[in-house]
């Protein structure tokens, strides 16, 4: 089957989208393993005509210096990827990371409207967003921020109607379907269900991010105690 | 062995070619909004385009010289002083201990760029000095320039003075034609909002800034809302719901979900970049072939206009 299609987004940018098979959702775990297998391949094809690439959903964008090549070059290695982009399996590639959530009102002020809203306890909550295993389908917005999905329906919820302006730094949050944690303080609207002390984005440390795009998460709730030992802050 | 920041003016911040290959971590670009002008002043100076330089938009700069060194600065007609005598833009310009260099209010253009010999010496973040105000990185501190900012650099006496011939000087009109590349998503504007948004003069917004040019005009309707969020490149032309399209420039965001037109070349995002809020801009669509082939006249352009050499002073 035709996986993949690509297509012009500039001057020198060709964007590789991929069939979604995700049914409503923007991508499921075979896109993504499309999206890691097309970067790996992209960056080997390209070498030193490749300047940036951005993973995304269901797409990766191909950034090259046009005064070294020319888009029917990259066209042309891009497309002879697609035998190994079609193979890509959802469970190949992509580490698992776990990082520790300290899930509660104090660290997390939409968690008991949230559960209010879905007809559940808190501890279901916890139970249903701990429980299932995320894949990082994007990562953008500001420096560090991954995209995780996909929720449990149960507590899937929609973005606040007016978002805070002061979300703090490892707030876990859900919008939609999706989930996230803050990498840095910064302006938002997803609902906070608890804060993980782990850092998300450092520029000192190498490398800055724990995930990439591919790879897999799980969330383990830790008490508060483990929270404040860890180095996590609360407001 | 340094320039210190006495005023910084408007928006002053360190800008070296910009940061490439960080998307993944969701870093944008940065690097200078005018490329033409930043490679120009380089040129001149005899530096390598990598240099770091000061990027200062809407004038008001004054800086105190402490180093021997070459000075240049490039970009809108912003009037010049050294030691309160005019001097020249797109000139290299011998500077001494306790100089002072006064940069205006440019009246067409809105962007300078102010180098130095071997450019600023400042430590790299993820491989570059661009400095993105809204991640906090790059430059001193990720922060835009302030008084008492100190701006280390080398002294040199060796090399020549160099001045661009005013014939070959770039002119930042009011008006702008921008040529942009169809993207995949135009299928979803029809015929006619095609037409619209090609035979408008669109202004340039108050809300135009260094993530990207806002512009106001007619409203141009889209058959979807959003699509699933994909990369951006430098120039790209979205929609958002209200029809006012904005074009994204140095400090996008690297991803989003707005349906986009097409992008503009580079070299017309540079150059759009200087025209201030009011200003007025025309698209036009071009093959990406043709976009190829303007991208490398360009650049041969940039690298063998030739320079005049200026006596010692």
């Amino acid at each position: 089957m035709t996986a993949m299609q690509l297509r012009h987004a500039g001057e020198n940018a060709i964007l590789i989208s991929f069939a979604n098979e995700a049914g409503d959702e923007p991508a499921g775990p075979r896109e993504a393993a499309q999206v890691r297998a097309a970067v790996e391949g992209a960056r080997i094809a390209l070498q030193d005509d490749l300047i940036d690439l951005v993973p995304s959903y269901a797409s990766l964008l191909v950034i090259y210096d046009g005064l070294r090549t020319d888009h029917f070059s990259v066209s042309r290695r891009l497309h002879a990827l697609q035998p190994a982009i079609a193979e890509a399996i959802a469970a190949e590639g992509g580490r698992e990371i776990v990082l520790p959530v300290y899930y509660s009102a104090e660290s997390g002020a939409d968690l008991e409207r949230l559960a209010r809203e879905s007809g559940l306890s808190i501890e279901e909550v916890i139970a249903l967003h701990s429980a299932a295993e995320y894949t990082v389908y994007a990562i953008g917005f500001a420096p560090g921020f991954a995209y995780l999905g996909h929720v449990d329906p149960r507590i899937a919820a929609p973005r606040l109607a007016t978002p805070r302006k002061r979300v703090p730094r490892g707030a876990v949050a859900i919008a939609d379907r999706q989930t996230a944690v803050y990498p840095a303080v910064s302006p938002g609207g997803w609902n906070l269900i608890g804060n993980c002390p782990q850092r998300l984005f450092d520029p000192e440390q190498t490398p800055p991010m724990p995930v990439a795009v591919g790879d897999r998460v799980r969330f383990e709730p830790i008490d508060r105690q483990r929270f404040l030992a860890l180095g996590g802050e609360l407001p | 062995m340094s320039l210190r920041i006495r005023q910084p003016g408007v928006l002053s911040l360190l800008q070296d070619r910009g940061r490439f290959g960080q998307h993944h971590l969701g870093l944008t670009t940065g690097g200078p909004m005018d490329l033409e002008a930043f490679l120009l002043c380089q040129r001149l100076l005899g530096n390598s385009a990598d240099c770091t330089l000061l990027e200062c938009s809407f004038g008001g700069l004054e800086v105190e010289v402490n180093i021997d060194t070459l000075l240049c600065v490039t970009g809108a007609d912003a009037p010049l002083l050294i030691n309160g005598k005019p001097a020249d833009l797109w000139t290299t310009h011998r500077v001494r201990e306790g100089d002072r260099v006064q940069l205006g209010h440019p009246q067409q253009g809105c962007r300078n760029y102010l180098g130095v010999v071997d450019g600023f010496q400042v430590a790299p973040q993820f491989g570059s000095t661009a400095t993105v105000l809204r991640e906090g990185i790059g430059g001193l501190r990720g922060e835009k320039l302030a008084p008492d900012d100190v701006l280390p650099c080398r002294s040199d006496t060796q090399r020549p003075r160099l001045r661009l011939p005013p014939a070959e000087r770039p002119h930042y009109a009011g008006q702008l034609t921008v040529r942009v590349v169809p993207g995949y998503q135009q299928q979803h504007f029809d015929r006619l909002q095609q037409r619209r948004f090609y035979s408008a003069a669109w202004s340039v917004s108050q809300r135009a800034d260094r993530m990207g040019y806002r512009l106001e005009g007619p409203v141009i309707r889209c058959d979807i809302a959003g699509i699933v969020s994909e990369g951006i490149c430098l120039g790209a032309i979205q929609v958002p719901a209200d029809g006012q399209p904005i074009v994204l420039l140095n400090d996008r965001q690297t991803i989003g979900g707005y349906p986009k037109l097409g992008s503009a070349i580079s070299i017309d995002a540079s150059r759009m970049s200087q025209l201030r809020p009011g200003g007025t801009v025309h698209f036009a669509a071009v093959s990406p072939h043709a976009a190829h082939n303007a991208l490398h006249m360009h650049h041969w352009r940039l690298q063998h206009l030739p320079l005049q050499p200026l006596p010692e002073e």
